[in-house]
């Protein structure tokens, strides 16, 4: 396989992988957050306002380890730098 | 297949570009400067307003209240700087109903543009409300060897909300385009409405941290001075 065939096939893999493994982690942790958060509503209805504000706070924070592994899958895909540089060196 | 608004350039002339992010964010800034100028030109303090002074009004009124129940003190220092920042957010992600419109923020530019600017606005707070030496004593806290998690901590969070609003935006309008390619019909408007939510959603959530970082540092100060008042009214 020569040199640009390595790299198309280094940076699917990466993306594929940086993405699906990237999901698990912050899936569970939002689920856990938002079973608790409603729980909480269903036991203090009065305080709904404060927790669903906490929680969109929260999850954004969750969530954003999530949109970084997107992100680098993205730059992988559309962007990749390695793969410029492998064109523009000709390629061996 | 456009990764960011910035690739889209209209003029160029040597290094000089003239891109999408550019011309998009001079509209939202024109359109949100007119509009403000257009509404407040005949204000009416009596209950006959205008229907755009009442939506302002019932904009700014929220905003003042959600800045008064996060940072738990008074929202007026506040507004100006965080209620800018989430408008600029939320009318730049909510134009993208309109076809041809490419939301700014979409592009790492215009996110780390904005996050430098809490990155700077987060000091300016402390200092004006504790002085150089109360603001700059809250890094040695509560050791000195803290010092350079501090400083990381404050760099990692500013990292965090550029990429975090970039990669939603981001994400959003790549949804729609693979979409595009593989089912063109109704989709594509579904997830443009979910789109619309999740811009919405990321304003606020850029706005609050904001107001969390800054009332972090502005709020040590006001329980100092609670405290040193429930001190001497024990004296007293």
């Amino acid at each position: 396989m020569d040199n640009i065939s390595i790299v198309a096939v280094a940076s699917i893999i990466a993306s594929g992988l940086t993405i699906a493994i990237g999901a698990i982690g912050p899936a569970l942790g939002e689920g856990r957050a938002l079973a608790q958060a409603l729980q909480s509503i269903a036991q203090q209805p009065d305080e709904a306002a404060t927790i669903t504000r906490t929680l969109f706070v929260g999850l954004a924070m969750v969530e954003s380890t999530a949109i970084y592994c997107f992100v680098v899958s993205m730059i992988l895909i559309f962007a990749n730098p390695f793969w410029t540089y492998i064109i523009e060196a000709g390629g061996n | 297949m456009n990764i960011t608004p910035d690739q889209i350039i209209f003029w160029q002339w040597g290094f000089i570009k003239l891109n999408a992010t550019l011309i998009f964010t001079w509209a939202v800034m024109v359109f949100m400067v007119f509009g403000a100028w257009l509404v407040t030109r005949r204000l009416s303090s009596s209950t006959e307003m205008s229907r755009f002074q009442n939506l302002l009004e019932v904009v700014v009124f929220q905003i003042q209240k959600q800045i008064a129940e996060v940072s738990r003190h008074s929202a007026e220092s506040l507004l100006p700087f965080i209620g800018t920042v989430f408008l600029f957010i939320a009318v730049s992600n909510l134009l993208m109903i309109f076809p041809l419109y490419e939301p700014p923020t979409g592009s790492l530019s215009t996110t780390a543009g904005l996050a430098v600017c809490v990155f700077i606005a987060v000091p300016m707070y402390g200092i004006r409300s504790q002085g150089w030496k109360g603001y700059f004593a809250h890094y040695i806290r509560p050791t000195i060897f803290m010092l350079p998690f501090n400083i990381m901590g404050e760099i990692s969070r500013t990292l965090a909300l550029a990429v975090r609003l970039f990669g939603n935006v981001m994400s959003g309008t790549m949804i729609i385009a693979i979409l595009l390619a593989v089912a063109p019909l109704i989709f594509p408007i579904l997830m443009r409405a979910l789109g619309l939510l999740t811009g919405l959603i990321q304003a606020y959530i850029f706005a609050i941290l904001a107001t969390v970082y800054i009332a972090a540092v502005v709020r040590a100060r006001s329980e100092v001075l609670r405290e040193q008042d429930k001190g001497e009214e024990k004296h007293g």
